[in-house]
């Protein structure tokens, strides 16, 4: 087996370019290393090399986002690396913010493990939960320190291993891994509560999530006139799930057409959802996706329209991850067909 | 899920049995519903007065869409 | 309440012509039990076969796994109210076939049994790769409905499990262990400067399929209530479940409780055992807020310092685990509750469908959709089809990344979701997540 082949992403200060006046310069490819990349050959050793090195300004990448991810990824793309390192950023906010865009691209664009560094006062530390984020000092003064660090975790995401939790392998935590403790979870929990009743330190082994909110859109001026679209997370298919939506963990969404159904029946909707007592939905799947209503409301004119096509997935077991990302694509359906409000039923 | 849709630009209502999720999850108008199997049902009811009942919770919902509000709201009435 | 558990350890299980425990090694009459099982009109057929610990052996759909137990002394009989009379358990002396189990399995949701296997990497994620396991597999007859069907096989494993329990009746214990909680103001008298703790203990009730008994009640049907936790190991809850095999408590997690083991362990010690508060995850939100308050309410009843609150499920019961965790820490009593996640294949989603500060101190059995490969096996015990394995909670019919769950070699391809007792929210396992 050969080195693994490791492409370095940087910036215009850590490729040598210049400071703050050159934050403008567009994306290059570069052989071989540049600047701290030599360390991290050093480091390496006979296991893994450089073969490229991505160079882009950080004002260039924040204020062309796509267009400059697209290129970096391109450039990426064309050397088929085994593992991509972005930055050490240290405490370079914009530095930090392109290399979080540029490791979680790569996973997810080009299924090529990813990973950076960066102090933990960076912007950039936002990324913690979607790539790996090795803690650094905060100026480039830290680089040997964070080569030290960065360097076998290349090396073991090269090789197509996977990592282990955030605190056996050094990076930040964010991304949950499961590992076997030397003890059992009610032996842990005794241990906890009893420290937390002497008011002793204790750690949790889940820290509760800050939820992000959207700020609510203006309401529908007129019904009479507005389209209205049904999307439920209660896995409501025609009868016989022809996309095969899993009961659980969902991958993917059902988009069906409704034009001319007028009302659900045992004979042609049933749910895929499996985490709730299926019979009642079953039965009369308007429990879950009220079509029957929604055609009244259209004869009376309470609402203008029911859009022609539903959207349908399964919650249960879904990871937010997952369901954001569909969601997001058939929201962007919604909003190109024209619709003007979503009813949302979930069980 | 919601919270995609609002993004999109498209006022949303959820119509959902567990409220607190729903606020977790950051819904702005929420419709509380019936119970996790038949959110919009209640299969002990006749056919009619089930209707009936669906009818009165997308009323709630149809209220929701078309009132403005400023932060998480769940119609009750 | 005093109990004595009198472990007879088993180091085999072989079918004979005769039933008994003898030299560890227990001998079972295949036909007897057949006969047993087939009383029941909703079972068509049922066979019965043997997995041993590191044997090439895949066990699926497994439904629910029970420690065969018997009462020697005391009032009440093993699963009181459901199998036997209602009369209270928990109380004079326990004998139990350390190292046996009866597994269940059949097919009856299809997405809502799981898998044990017995050897390889899979062995690793389910306490039952240990155990010794006598597996039934039985079908219904044709047209039974789902819930007649969950009954049908519920009922057949509590019997079998109680009719090799007796055998372990006149047989001398290798080890005796005694459980004792005292009434409420002689455990205050003794332990005045210990914390006073208790267990609360949610228990899957969402409806049909993913019920749990307490003395026969479909637990959905009661508010929160006290139990000792001794009574507990008599088999007083038992599990009607078919849902996420993972996550869900068999009737054997209930009977080895280890939250109750462990906070036995720690009684007098570091804290105060005070009882056991057991509460529902019901589908109505009225019902949540009432059984939240409830268990809140009997929290601050009895005085305590603190409780361990341990969920079953996930999904909306995630809600039921915030609502106990925020009621009971607002009443100035501290928490620590026990779950497991669901934070994608990636494990970077949000692990849980609620949340609250007040949760600032938790426990957890992992990722339940972290993805693992379980190699082929020689045997398969029950039915390992696309049926079955493409279609069980943390399987896949067709995936992007990984295709279908089963492969032509007869490897699996899932998320440790499908998994019995994988992340268990009792903390019966050592696997955790960071």
């Amino acid at each position: 087996m050969g080195k693994i082949k490791v492409v370095h992403y940087v910036n215009q200060f850590a490729a040598g370019i210049g400071g703050e006046e050159m934050a403008h310069v567009t994306p290059e490819l570069r052989d071989g290393t540049v600047g701290s990349g030599q360390a991290f050959n050093m480091a390496f050793g006979e296991e893994a090399e450089i073969v490229a090195t991505v160079v882009c300004g950080d004002n260039y990448f924040s204020e062309n986002l796509d267009k400059a991810k697209a290129e970096v990824l391109d450039m990426i793309k064309s050397k088929s690396p085994d593992v991509v390192i972005a930055g050490p950023a240290f405490n370079a906010g914009r530095y930090g913010f392109a290399c979080g865009t540029v490791a979680e691209a790569v996973e997810v664009e080009l299924g090529v493990p990813a990973f950076t560094g960066m102090f933990e006062e960076n912007a950039g530390v936002e990324f913690k939960g979607k790539v790996v984020i090795v803690p650094t000092k905060n100026s480039a003064a830290g680089m040997r320190d964070a080569v030290a660090k960065m360097a076998p975790l290349a090396i073991k995401l090269g090789k197509g291993e996977k990592l282990g939790p955030a605190f056996m392998e050094g990076y930040m935590p964010g991304i949950r891994v499961n590992f076997f403790d030397n003890e059992r979870g009610s032996k842990r929990a005794v241990d906890m509560l009893v420290k937390k009743l002497k008011g002793e330190e204790f750690v949790t082994e889940y820290p509760m999530p800050d939820f992000d909110r959207v700020e609510p859109n203006p309401a529908v001026k007129d019904l009479s006139k507005a389209k209205v679209a049904l999307v439920t997370s209660g896995g409501i298919v025609p009868k016989g799930n022809p996309d095969r939506i899993e009961s659980s963990s969902a991958s993917k969404y059902g988009e069906y057409v409704i034009d001319g159904v007028m009302d659900l029946t045992e004979a042609t909707y049933e749910t895929a959802h499996g985490g709730y007592d299926p019979v009642y939905a079953n039965l009369d799947a308007d429990r879950v996706l009220p079509v029957d209503v929604m055609r009244d409301y259209e004869k009376e004119g309470k609402i203008g329209s029911l859009h022609g096509k539903f959207y349908t997935t399964t919650g249960n077991g879904t990871s937010v991850a997952n369901s954001k990302a569909y969601s997001a694509e058939f929201a962007a359906k919604l909003k190109a067909d024209g619709v003007d409000a979503v009813i949302l039923t979930s069980t | 899920m919601v919270k995609e849709i609002e993004r999109a630009g498209i006022p949303v209502v959820h119509i959902c049995t567990v409220v607190p999720i729903s606020l977790t999850v950051g819904a702005n108008r929420i419709v509380p519903a019936i119970a996790i199997p038949h959110p919009l049902g209640n299969p002990s009811l006749g056919k009619d007065e089930e209707k009936t009942l669906r009818r009165s919770l997308l009323d709630k919902a149809l209220k929701a869409l078309s009132t403005e509000v400023s932060g998480q709201t769940v119609f009750e009435n | 309440m005093k109990l004595e558990l009198g472990y007879i350890f088993i180091k085999d299980i072989q079918f004979g012509n005769v039933s008994k425990v003898e030299g560890g090694v227990l001998y079972v009459n295949k036909d007897e039990l057949k006969k047993l099982v087939m009383e029941d009109t909703v079972i068509a057929s049922v066979d019965f076969d043997i997995a041993k610990p590191g044997e090439s052996v895949r066990i699926t759909p497994v439904k629910d796994v029970i420690e065969p137990r018997v009462k020697v002394e005391g009032t009440g009989a093993m699963f009181p109210g459901m199998l036997n009379k209602v009369e209270t358990v928990g109380n004079g002396k326990t004998h139990v076939l350390k190292g046996a189990a009866v597994v269940t399995c059949g097919k009856i949701v299809g997405f809502q049994e799981g898998i044990i296997d017995m050897s390889g990497e899979g062995a690793k994620y389910t306490p039952f790769s240990e155990t010794l396991n006598l597996v039934m597999v039985a079908d219904p007859v044709e047209g039974t409905k789902q819930h007649d069907h969950e009954k049908a096989i519920r009922m057949a494993g509590l019997k079998v499990a109680a009719y090799i329990g007796e055998l372990g009746k006149n047989v001398k214990a290798d080890e005796y262990h005694t459980f004792e909680t005292p009434n409420m103001v002689e455990g205050m008298k003794l332990y005045p400067n210990l914390p006073r703790v208790a267990y609360v203990l949610m228990l899957q009730t969402q409806g049909l399929l993913h019920d749990t008994y307490v003395y026969g009640v479909d637990m959905k049907q009661s508010i929160s209530t006290l139990i000792y936790p001794t009574e507990i190991m008599d088999g007083a809850i038992l599990s009607g479940n078919c849902v996420s095999a993972c996550d869900k408590n068999t009737t054997y997690h209930h009977q080895n409780n280890p939250v109750v083991h462990d906070m036995f362990d720690a009684h007098g010690k570091t804290i105060n055992f005070v009882g056991v508060i057991i509460t529902n995850e019901n589908v109505y939100l009225m019902d949540k807020e009432r059984s939240s308050d409830w268990s809140a309410k009997m929290a601050a009843m009895l005085g305590l310092d603190g409780v361990i609150i341990s969920q079953e499920g996930f999904g909306n019961p995630d809600t039921d685990l915030i609502m106990n965790c925020k009621k009971i820490e607002a009443k100035g009593i501290k928490t620590v509750i026990i779950t497991d996640e669901y934070a994608g294949r990636d494990g970077k989603s949000q692990s849980l469908a609620d949340a609250d500060v007040a949760a600032n101190a938790v426990v957890t059995g992992g990722n339940a959709n972290e993805v693992i490969v379980l190699g082929s096996m020689k045997k398969i015990i029950g039915k390992a089809d696309t049926t079955v394995v493409n279609t069980i909670a943390g399987g896949f019919g067709s995936d992007p990344v990984h295709g279908a769950s089963l492969k032509d070699d007869g490897s699996i391809i899932v998320e440790i979701q499908a998994i019995t007792g994988a992340t268990n929210e009792l903390g019966f396992n050592k696997m955790s997540a960071r």
